[in-house]
């Protein structure tokens, strides 16, 4: 498997793009699991359902540089839900930002791999995150900072579901629309499932695409695991508009007794349950 | 409405200067833009943004996204200087200052505009002076207060470049120039004004040319008063502090501010570290009643005769 980073130009068909990511995936959330074996910390649900977005991402959408992470021309992409940082950290070191040895350091005393990403700490981390409703707004600026300098780097976004109840996430809404905002995407992990119950059993977020749609976004839904899928919605020609794709996935996603169950939002699996996991993973 | 200062001396509203210079600043630097929440007006942004149109980003009455933008505009390259009512701008996006600005360590200029108790009558929803305790309990931002115009012109000049948050009030209240025109800027220094060694009066903002009229009439009645100007509540200037604590008989703090958090408390806090002294803390005890800022002021005893009264207290 080549876990290089897809070259401009690339010729690939849809489908042969989207088989190399699957792949790619399937590392990363075993990563994962070794990754918050070590200090038992962590947010493994919601770490498996953003995978997919992540890997799709970084591994074929945006235009990066590892090696050059401050690079001016580089696509900006904020973890907005920064909690999933053992997800960013399992994607950054596979994309050669720094070593995969490092996982092994996370949430330990004094390692630089915080339960919540620190940009001035870990190479590839544009904005620290962690109090849920900022990213966006971030994101927001990043994109407005593309126009007036007419430049063509690109702002992604990664929202939590749940995150959408802050009020920061729709006054940035609502002012991506009204500056018509082309260069940003905001992805929402949309596994219908916060800290404590169902979204829509806490505070509920449906019809959420009209939502979007009436602040002034083009809105997209598709499988957030299908990489096909992902990689379309991505790609679809631009119109003037800030892009909301709904990702449906599942919290959990890949392992079967973590799979949409509202408890293993932060629940660390046992050691034996930590060898299940990765037997279930490797089985895909 | 200039209380503090004998009538006939010619005060300044500091958000003029403030304005010129950013556009001075703005015709050379290309990375300067200014963010602001429907406040165009009210932060005289007015000419910046008939001049610079694109570079002036008007986020409509959103705090948390006008600072969260702003990080995101400091990330793409640019210097943005935040134009927003003090109390809105610290209170409401606390949280975004402190994640956003101070911990990702963005090069972004928070400017408190008209702070203190400027919007008098409108009552404390409308008034600043919890800021210098809420942005001093983040240890990442400098806090810049300028007295008059010419340290209004200087601060956002050092600001424009310092690479670092920075915090700064831009006053509504009209004060005298203090500020002689030779001094040469030092960001994190207390400007001497007047020697002294019989007492120290820290001040900071409007209340520096209370303190310079208070050291007139202490000397009238044989008190050599030393006056501080502080403009820079973080970092402090602590070697300053030390200096007045070991050679004058007390300090006497005074802000447009609460008391607990803002200059006093950081002067406290140095002095009962390294060289405990008798100090008086003046500043606003408690959410202000209906009044004008010159009558606030005057109520709460933020004039020449309070901090007089202070400085006598500390020399029985």
């Amino acid at each position: 498997m080549s876990t290089a980073l897809a070259q401009p130009g690339d010729t690939s068909s849809l489908e042969a793009r989207a088989a190399r990511l699957k792949e790619i995936a399937a590392d990363i959330r075993v990563s994962i699991v070794n990754t918050i074996a070590g200090p038992r910390m962590g947010h493994i649900g919601g770490d498996f359902s953003v995978t997919d977005i992540l890997v799709t991402l970084f591994f074929d959408i945006m235009r990066t540089r590892p090696a050059d992470p401050e690079w001016a021309e580089r696509d900006r992409f904020i973890l907005s839900k920064g909690h999933c940082s053992a997800a960013l950290y399992s994607v950054l070191a596979t994309a050669g930002y720094f070593s995969p040895d490092l996982l092994s350091t996370f949430m330990a005393p004094l390692s630089v791999l915080n339960g919540h990403p620190n940009r001035r700490k870990v190479k590839g981390v544009e904005a620290n995150t962690g109090p849920l409703g900022h990213g966006l707004p971030i994101g927001v600026g990043a994109a407005i900072a593309a126009t007036i300098s007419k430049s063509d780097y690109r702002t992604f976004v990664v929202l939590g579901d749940g995150e959408l109840q802050e009020g920061s996430n729709w006054e940035a809404a609502m002012f991506a629309g009204h500056r018509k905002l082309s260069n940003l995407t905001a992805i929402v992990d949309r596994n219908r499932l916060q800290q404590g119950a169902r979204t829509e059993d806490t505070n509920s977020l449906e019809p959420l695409g009209d939502k979007w749609r009436a602040f002034g976004w083009e809105v997209h839904e598709v499988d957030g695991h299908d990489h096909a899928a992902l990689l379309a919605a991505f790609e679809a020609p631009r119109i003037d508009k800030p892009r909301f794709l709904i990702a449906n996935t599942r919290k959990g996603k890949g392992v079967s007794f973590i799979e949409d169950r509202v408890e293993w939002h932060h629940k660390v699996p046992s050691p034996e349950q930590v060898l299940q996991a990765i037997e279930e993973l490797r089985a895909q | 409405m200039s209380a503090p200062v004998t009538s006939g001396i010619e005060t300044f509203d500091c958000r003029v200067a403030f304005a010129e210079t950013l556009a001075e600043l703005a015709r050379v630097d290309p990375r300067i833009v200014v963010v602001c929440n429907d406040s165009v007006g009210s932060s005289n942004m007015n000419a910046f943004q008939k001049e610079f149109p694109e570079r002036l980003i008007n986020v409509g009455i959103a705090e948390q996204n006008m600072v969260g933008v702003s990080a995101g505009l400091a990330n793409g390259g640019f210097v943005p200087f935040v134009c927003c009512a003090g109390p809105f701008l610290t209170g409401r996006a606390l949280e975004q200052i402190k994640a956003d600005i101070a911990y990702n360590h963005y090069h972004v200029v928070l400017c408190g505009q008209s702070p203190g108790m400027s919007y008098g009558e409108l009552g404390p929803t409308h008034h600043s002076i919890e800021d210098f305790a809420w942005m001093r309990a983040l240890t990442d931002i400098t806090i810049l207060n300028p007295a008059d115009p010419k340290q209004t012109r200087d601060a956002a000049r050092w600001a424009a470049q310092a690479n670092r948050p920075i915090y700064m009030r831009v006053g509504r209240f009209k004060v005298p120039a203090v500020t002689p025109e030779d001094t040469v800027f030092e960001p994190g220094r207390a400007l001497t004004l007047r020697e002294g060694n019989d007492v120290t009066v820290i001040a900071t903002g409007v209340l520096v040319s209370c303190a310079l009229e208070a050291a007139d009439i202490l000397a009238s009645r044989g008190i050599s008063a030393r006056v501080l100007n502080m403009m820079t509540i973080a970092p402090l200037d602590e070697a300053a502090v030390l200096a007045a604590a070991r050679e004058t008989r007390g300090i006497v703090t005074a802000e447009e501010a609460i008391i607990t958090g803002g200059l006093g408390s950081a002067v406290a806090e140095t002095v009962v570290r390294h060289h405990p002294v008798r100090m008086r803390i003046l500043g606003v005890p408690h959410f202000a009643p209906t009044g004008s800022a010159s009558f606030l002021l005057d109520h709460f005893g933020l004039n020449a005769d309070g901090i007089v009264t202070a400085a006598t207290e500390l020399m029985a």
